[in-house]
């Protein structure tokens, strides 16, 4: 019997994002699974934002820390460092010094910080809060306003705080991250709940969550791949905004990126078993429909730009 | 594709003799559907019948093994496209390849990283799964010896055995036959070289060609030479080439039962760059290889993959587990101290990793969560202060110890004075949040 390839017809597509104001990045538009280009159109690579705090980086293991040493002090200098040296096609400004157990920085602090950043560099920039649910609302509303006219992301509403995060995007034209917790019905829900308060869902990331590799990957792989599914074999509008992976933070505090060669001499060089977790993590959620993704050590991000030269 | 309950009663006798064990030969034909039977039980059934319904019930991908003994691979029998469906069936093997131009020295230590590459995961023993040796040498004597040093050196390890030249496959099997190698490297010049070599020696043959229309063409050619075991390579060398070919090969064995292309795929990773290796081997995992072949093995990139292999390959709707019980981790005396944890897996294997860690005899009760980590436990109702009270109390732990002290995870502080309502005369202590924190945390009391 002859070969006839089985090709899949997908009723849906991904919506096309692009972020940035003076150079921009275009993610997503695809009308197939993760890099089946051979039977529909995959238009524009994924794209990897690297990963700037706002305040030095401490609590990050030494393989990614010393990249970094000499520019992590200050965000501006770390950012331009990403944009200047590393290449960064994008930069995520995670504020994590807001957080109220950490430095509580103010929400007039973010701003400043967000303008300061936003002035040093030409590439896109995504906006992160920490991570509180009621801090966060208030912070990103004010470096939404702070970075007006910029079209950034903003990130990341969650069921507790979606409202004014989302209303603050939507007043200064940014576009909004939407996360849930692993799971594709509560992600759906969520953004059908931003769209209802009139945020156009061509301008939304859904983040189901990221996990690291070895510490629940299977689950956001799953998840991704369901959404994706939905989106191009159901048309269902409200799953076809891209995917973000957030992986740095999630592969960068577990064992596997810490733990000694001499505690743990069958587990390999620390240092390369860090950069490979990370690109690795990155990798298989790429498969799964990532087109976004955040990381941190430059080496990871340059291995993953490799990957996906050859999956295009 | 698979028969309907109905299409195999049709093959049935339809006599309703009961000597399978069934009332009807309908009901047998049910379960025959289901997979919950085996043809075998029918004594009365048609040679005719038994072709039909053998050739219907196989496996869409077959079931080949990769060596022999313990340490054989099975590899195909999958079912599904996407993992979340139904659970991936055989873990894809990981290969080194070995080059016969490589010094000795060189082919030493590389198979001594495959014997030394086993890591325990999660209660799993993960390891490089075989070693293929090619003939890079083009010597075909050079090559047997190769072949027959690494099969003494490491008789259990799974060989596949690479080359073109039927000449140097012949004598190379023939020295390791017994250890059912897979041969690979059957392409359009040699195919009935390769395939009597195969059938001779009664071993996997791998076949490559480029492209499918031709790939589909030499395994239906091999098949007539009367060669059923195969491993297929569809010539793709890139990332973007590998993601169409297995995608097409597995779409059309599963969706299609196209049988052609029903066979494990092999995929070759090797790279210069060991970090792009890893993501190549990334794309295997994932997307559809039984067999993926790497340049190099550091321990590092195999945790990274061994890790990645027990993501993808796990159960999605079952969490792995453990048994609820109460551990004693190390000579564990009355007085020692008593934590708790989740029965998922990775929290069990984390947990009493660090435990064992900090040296400090230590009892870890396991308490039965269906298999959440503790914090979605917790988040679950399944983590509470009066289930945790009521483990506690019916697990008869009271008994043993000389102490009425529990230490519970950091993350769950909040039930800390719950617990001690419930559970009268005990003390509760928070421990640290991350497990990591635990040798400190015991030695320090
Ligand atoms: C994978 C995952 C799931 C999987 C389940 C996986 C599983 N088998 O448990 C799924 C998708 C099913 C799931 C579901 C839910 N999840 Co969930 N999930 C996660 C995720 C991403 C990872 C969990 C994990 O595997 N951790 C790894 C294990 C090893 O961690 P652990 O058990 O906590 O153990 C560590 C420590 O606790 C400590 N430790 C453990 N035992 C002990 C003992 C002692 C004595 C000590 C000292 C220390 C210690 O050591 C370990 C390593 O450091 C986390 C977020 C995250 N990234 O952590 C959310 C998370 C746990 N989930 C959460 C929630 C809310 C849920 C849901 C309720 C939401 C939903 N989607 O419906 C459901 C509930 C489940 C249900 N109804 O059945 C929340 C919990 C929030 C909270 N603080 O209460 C989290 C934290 C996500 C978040 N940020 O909101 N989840
Ligand atoms: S043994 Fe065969 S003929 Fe008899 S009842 Fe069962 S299926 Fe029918």
């Amino acid at each position: 019997m002859a070969f006839a390839a089985p090709n899949e017809t997908y009723s849906g597509k991904v919506f096309e994002v692009t972020i940035g104001a003076d150079k921009t990045a275009v993610f997503g538009g695809e009308n197939v699974l993760p890099f089946h280009s051979f039977e529909g159109n995959a238009p524009h690579r994924p794209v990897i934002a690297y990963e700037v705090q706002d305040v030095p980086p401490e609590d990050w293991p030494e393989t990614v820390k010393k990249v970094y040493e000499g520019v992590s002090n200050d965000p501006v200098t770390w950012a331009k460092y990403c944009q200047d040296t590393l290449n960064a096609q994008a930069i995520a400004l995670r504020l994590v010094g807001t957080h109220p157990d950490r430095e509580n920085r103010s929400p007039e602090d973010a701003a400043k910080t967000v303008k300061d950043v936003l002035a040093a560099i030409n590439v896109p920039l995504i906006i992160l809060g920490s991570n509180q649910i009621e801090k966060d609302s208030a912070v990103l509303v004010s470096v939404s306003e702070a970075a007006k006219g910029k079209n950034c992301i903003i990130g990341k509403a969650q069921e507790g705080n979606y409202k004014t995060i989302a209303a603050a995007a939507m007043a200064n034209n940014h576009k909004l991250i939407a996360m849930s917790e692993l799971d594709i019905n509560l992600s759906k829900q969520l953004n059908i709940l931003i769209t209802q308060m009139g945020f156009d869902k061509e301008r939304l990331i859904t983040d189901p969550m990221c996990s690291a590799l070895g510490y629940g990957l299977e689950y956001t792989y799953s998840v991704m791949e369901r959404i994706r599914l939905a989106a191009l074999t159901q048309n269902d509008t409200t799953m076809q905004p891209p995917m973000l992976a957030d992986v740095g933070m999630y592969v960068w505090k577990i064992k596997e990126t810490q733990a000694s060669e001499t505690d743990l001499p069958q587990w390999g060089s620390l240092a390369e078993r860090g950069i490979t977790w990370e690109a690795v993590t990155a990798g298989s959620l790429l498969m799964s429909g990532a087109e976004l993704l955040i990381m941190r050590h430059p080496e990871a991000a340059k291995a993953v730009e490799k990957f996906i030269d050859e999956l295009m | 594709m698979a028969l309907t309950g109905v299409e195999i009663f049709k093959l049935l006798p339809k006599t309703n003799c009961k000597k399978c064990g069934h009332p009807t030969c309908l009901a047998f034909a049910m379960k025959l559907a289901q997979r919950q039977a085996s043809l075998d039980a029918c004594p009365d059934v048609s040679e005719e019948a038994k072709k039909v319904l053998g050739e219907a019930s196989a496996p869409p991908i077959r079931s080949i093994a990769l060596g022999s003994g313990d340490k054989a691979v099975k590899m195909g029998e999958e079912n599904v496209l996407f993992r979340h469906e139904k659970r991936f069936v055989n873990p894809c093997a990981f290969a080194v390849e070995v080059k016969d131009s490589m010094s000795d020295d060189e082919i030493n230590n590389t198979v001594d990283g495959v014997l030394n590459s086993e890591i325990d995961r999660v209660g799993q023993k993960l390891r490089i799964d075989a070693i293929l040796v090619s003939n890079a040498s083009n010597d075909a004597g050079r090559f047997e010896g190769v072949v027959k040093a690494i099969a003494s050196k490491a008789p259990a390890v799974p060989l596949i055995i690479a080359t073109g030249n039927p000449a140097a496959a012949e004598a190379a099997v023939k020295a390791v036959a017994d250890k059912k190698p897979l041969l690979y490297g059957a392409d359009e010049s040699n195919a009935d070289a390769m395939a009597n070599i195969a059938k001779t020696h009664k071993i996997p043959l791998g076949v490559t060609a480029k492209g499918l229309d031709a790939l589909t063409a030499l395994t239906e050619k091999i098949k007539g030479l009367g060669v059923e075991d195969m491993v297929i390579d569809p010539g793709a060398r890139t990332a973007k080439e590998i993601i169409e070919a297995n995608t097409y090969i597995r779409r059309a064995a599963i969706k299609k039962n196209f049988k052609a292309l029903g066979y494990p795929v092999i995929t070759l990773a090797q790279r210069d760059d060991k970090m792009v290796e890893a993501l190549i081997a990334v794309l295997g995992v994932t997307k559809y290889s039984s067999i993926v072949v790497l340049s190099s093995i550091e321990k590092w990139k195999n945790l990274a993959l061994f890790t990645l292999r027990q993501n993808i390959y796990t159960d999605p709707q079952v969490p792995m587990q453990v048994e609820q019980k109460v551990y004693k981790i190390g000579e564990a005396t009355p007085e020692s101290p008593l934590t708790i944890t989740t029965n998922f897996s990775l929290t069990y294997f984390i947990v009493s990793g660090e435990i064992e860690n900090s040296k400090v005899p230590t009892r870890l009760a396991v308490m039965d969560c269906e298999g959440l980590s503790v914090l979605t436990a917790w988040a679950a109702g399944k983590f509470t202060a009066s289930k945790i009270a009521q483990f506690i109390q019916e697990s008869g732990i009271e008994n043993e110890i000389s102490h009425k002290e529990l230490i519970i995870p950091g993350y769950v502080a909040i039930l800390s004075g719950a617990i001690e309502d419930k559970l009268p005369g005990w003390k509760v202590t928070v421990g640290p949040r991350e497990a990591n924190a635990l040798p400190a945390f015991l030695k320090s009391r």
